[in-house]
This record gives structure tokens, sequence and C-alpha cells, in this order.
């Protein structure tokens, strides 16, 4: 196809024994069950060993970020749930975070809990995703009915929390835009004391499974200096041993307020920084985050949970950037406001953009199968990619 | 760790005019730099081990149709370091043109071909300057300020008559 570069001509070669072979090249997507969305990978491969991943995006691309000049402040944030559909609290936040940073607001505390509570219970929504459908992806479909059973009632709290099951849309500039539902912290408790034994079922039945394991290790590894380099960040970034989370190194919200550790990959399947790494990450993860839960349940403080924001919203001009821990890791808000009713300009920097960007290093001489456990186990997002 | 004035201070020692002044406050606080040193001005913010910003956390365009300009700014955050230091390239908007940073931080390669893509900024020495998320042939910068959608790509309506309104 022309212009996708990286591709010189077809290469040919003789084996000892006579026989030519060429390179063949794939098109591998933009439909694809494995990419989660619309992504498009053109493959040179010599047999099954692939020569060059190549990513070519863009088949999502809904410009959201100029959506935002148009839109205001406040009508922007429901599209921010669409950046990424599988964590759309992060975006949420971020926005409004922004906002309020550019314009002085501060948050009541209970507002700020509700937010955490939120953030949470969308980083295990989206873990259960990531892994119940990456066990999918290398072949395994048990795992998956799984995940998709115990994000059920995940999709239930949020129901109740924002009428919604995917696009969860809660926080509003200033906070969030109701109080918790009756009851509804008794039905979190118990979706939690269900859940974390569960944790160690799907560490029974996949983490340490030798098929699984053994499909992930030493696949796609990189080193925390690469990683940095290439700015990859959450998840993929912890999975190389380098142990940074936005949430307590740089922290925001009631974050600093909580007990929580940040896991790290360490190797024990293969190489550290190896594809298996960055699985058991999150695993570990979704313990942490019912660590929090919990914590929020017990100090969720009274009083009201959104502060007075005006509806025509014009926060001075200025530029802030802004950064939350989204299930993909580090997501950065870029704002300018020149004073009036609509942002001037909105960047929405994603942890998927940049993992992307990676794939044709890391899946050099890797088998094609093999490129389904890199996309996989980078957990990306298409929306998040193109925006 | 420093904060924004003490970046500003290593950077204005080693470059002196070539570095604007501080502008903004608190740890949002930006610095100009002159468009043909910015690799350098990146290169040693990198090295320079008072500074040693190891990451380039986000590459944005902004387009100032009445500055007549856009401006091209650099998010930089030192892991090592936990401190942040943010740069701005003002470039002509009718011929922009940037050195790439790309050779710094490999992660500025996307974020610079989108921006080449969305703004039409011309990143001088990137290796690979190419469309990102629009077609190879579409007409035009979407992100700048006076872009306006064409009516039809490839035969293809961009607009559709409304079913609910005459």
């Amino acid at each position: 196809m022309a212009g996708l570069g990286g591709f010189e001509v077809e290469v040919q070669r003789e084996t000892p024994g006579g026989v030519v072979t060429e390179d063949m090249t794939l098109s591998m997507g933009p439909q694809h069950p494995s990419t989660h969305g619309v992504l498009r990978f053109v493959v040179r491969a010599d047999g099954e060993v692939m020569k060059e991943a190549v990513p070519d995006v863009g088949y999502l691309h809904r410009s959201i970020e100029k959506i935002a000049e148009k839109v205001g402040w406040h009508g922007f944030l429901p599209y921010t749930d669409r950046v990424d559909y599988v964590a759309a609290m992060f975006c949420n936040h971020g926005w409004a975070m922004a906002a309020e940073r550019l314009a002085g607001i501060t948050v009541p505390p209970r507002g700020e809990y509700c937010r955490v509570i939120a953030d949470e219970l969308c980083r295990l929504h989206s873990h259960l995703l990531s892994v119940g459908s990456m066990a999918m992806d290398l072949g395994a479909f048990t795992p998956f009915t799984h995940a998709i059973r115990e994000r059920e009632y995940l999709n239930d709290l949020f129901e109740e929390l924002c009428g919604a099951r995917l696009t969860f849309h809660y926080m509003r500039i200033g906070g969030v835009g109701w109080d918790l539902p009756p009851g509804w912290l008794g039905r979190l408790t118990h979706f939690l004391g269900r859940f974390e034994p569960i944790l160690d079922e799907y560490d029974r039945l996949i983490s340490y499974n030798k098929i699984y394991a053994e499909r992930l290790a030493d696949v796609a590894v990189v080193g925390a200096e690469q990683a940095i380099a290439w700015n990859l960040v959450g998840p993929n970034l912890r999975g190389t041993g380098f142990a940074y989370d936005v949430r307590r190194d740089d922290p925001y919200s009631v974050y600093p307020e909580l007990e929580f550790d940040v896991p790290v990959g360490r190797g024990e399947m293969g190489t550290l920084g190896d594809a298996f790494d960055r699985y058991i990450v999150r695993m570990r993860e979704m313990r942490e985050s019912c660590r929090i839960l919990r914590q929020c349940v017990a100090r969720l403080p009274d009083g009201p949970v959104i502060a007075k924001v005006p509806r025509n919203f014009k926060p001075p001009a200025g530029e802030c950037y802004v950064r939350v821990e989204s299930a993909r890791g580090d997501m950065g808000w870029y704002v300018v406001s020149d004073g009036t009713a609509f942002p001037y300009r909105c960047k929405i920097r994603t942890g998927s953009f940049a993992a992307i960007a990676t794939i044709p290093q890391v899946s050099r001489d890797l088998m094609i199968a093999d490129l389904v456990a890199v996309i996989a186990s980078y957990d990306l997002v298409a929306p998040e990619i193109d925006r | 760790m420093l904060d924004a004035a003490g970046v500003h201070a290593r950077l204005r020692d080693r470059f002196g005019e070539a570095i604007g002044p501080l502008t903004g406050s608190g740890r949002d606080a930006w610095q100009r730099v002159d468009a043909a040193q910015i690799a350098l001005v990146c290169r040693f913010a990198k090295d320079d081990p008072a500074l040693a910003f190891d990451c380039l956390s986000c590459l944005s365009g902004v387009d100032w149709p009445k500055r007549e300009v856009i401006e091209v700014v650099y998010h930089l955050y030192s892991y090592r370091l936990r401190h942040w230091g943010v740069l701005k390239v003002e470039t002509p908007r009718d011929a922009p043109g940037v050195p790439t940073v790309s050779g710094v931080w490999p992660a500025a390669e996307w974020p610079e071909r989108e921006v080449f893509d969305l703004f039409g900024v011309v990143f001088d020495g990137h290796p690979d300057l190419r469309r990102l998320l629009m077609p190879e042939d579409w007409p035009g910068h979407p992100l700048r300020k006076d872009f306006v959608e064409p009516e039809e790509y490839h035969g293809i309506s961009t607009s559709r008559a409304s079913l609910l309104r005459p």
C-alpha cells in the first residue's frame, strides 16, 4: 500500500535445498478479534516469523480534541468517556481536574472519595477485560467468560451509580454528579468480599497455567530504560520492574491518604519485562484496587459531593497539564484556556498511543501468533490511540 | 528536584538568549525556546545531571492564527528527580518547521507525526514523517483553527441531510 513506509521490495532467498522463498505481506485487521477496536497491522513475514509489523492507525479517529474546542467546558465531559470506553472514569477525572486546576476549584472531600471509588472500580472493570480477553486471544475461552461474569456485577454497581453499563459518566467539574445511592456501599463491600477470593481462583486457573505462562514468557521483552525512552506508562512500565505510579509518586485527589502497594514485574516466568510480567502486574493491581476501595468505604467523609461551579464556566486564560493514573497508565491532559466559555486547546496523551508506537521494535522476529500476545499484553484500546 | 524557576535558570545559564523568560506559575510555568535550538536544548535537558529529563511526557501543537504562529509544546518529566519542565517553540503558520527531538527521546516520533498530520508542522530530521491519523491525501490540517471540512472525500459526502428537519 502506498505510503505505509518501511517496506522494501519483497525479499527473495534460496534455501540450501534450492527452494526459493519470499517474504509475504499480510494485513492484520482493521477488524480483527484480538485488536479490541479498529486497528490494522501490516505484517511482513518470512513463513511464520514476523520480520516487521507496522501499525496503521486512524480508523477510529473522531477528532475528540477538536470537539473539545467546540462544545464548552461542561459539554466536553461526556465526550471524554469515549476516549477510553473501557475505563471512562479516568478520562472524566482528567478533564475535570484540568478544568478545576485552571479555575482554582477545590473538590469537597466526599466528592474526592467518590471519585476514587469510581476510578478504582473502573480499574477493576478494565483489568478484568484485559486479562480475560488476553487469555481468549491466546486461545483459552473459559477465563474470558469468568472475567465477563465478574464484570457483570461491576456493571450492575456502575449502572446503579451512574445509569450506564459502558460509557460511565459520573464526574462533573467540581466533584461528582450526585451522591452514592442508598445501600450502594453495602453492595460494593459485598462484591469485594466475593471478588477477592476469585482473584486467587484466576491465579490457579490461568496465571500459573503452564501453557498460558509459556505463551507469554520471554515475548516482547522491554527493559526499564527502553520503556522510559518510549514513554511506556502504567502496567507496561511497571512490568519492566520500574516502580512508578502517578497515584503514589505524583499524587492527586485523596490518594496520599490511602495505603496501597505498586506491583512490579519480577521476571518470574522468564525475562524481566516480558508479556507475562505486564499481565501479572494487572492481576496484582486488582488486589490493590480492592484494598483502596475498602479503605474508601471505611473513611468516606460526610458533606457535599460537588463544589459550586457556575453553569457558564469560564476559567481564566492559562494552561495546565494534569495526569491521572488510568488503567492503561499515566494519562496526560494538556489544556489551554483563553478565558472564554470554550477550551482553546485540549491535548490528550494516552498510554496506548505510546505503546503502539513500539510494536515495530518489540515484534521483530517473533512468531505471527505472538503479535496477538503483544497487543494483548500492552492492553491496547484503539480509541485511546486515535482519539 | 528543581522547581520551574530552577529549570529555567539552568537552561538560561547554558543557552542564554535562546531561552525566553519564564511565564505562568507553579509547575505549569513555561519558557519559549528558539526554534532552531530546540533539539540542542532537549539534548542538554536530558543529559544534564541537574535536569535529567529522561521522559518526554507530552508533545502537543497549538494553533494561534491571531499571532500567525503554531506553538509546539514539550512537557518534560524527570523520573529520576521527579520534576517538570515545559518548553514552547513558535513557528510561522505559513511555513511551519521545527527540528525533531526524536533523536533525544524516541517517544517523540509518533506525537511529532501527529502534530505534522493535524497542524502541518514539518519536523526536520524526523525518520518517518507521514500522516498518522488522517488519510494520506486528506486536504489541510484539521486541528488548525481555520480548517474547513471538505464537503466530500473521494465522492463520499461528509455530511448528511437531517432526518428530522426539512
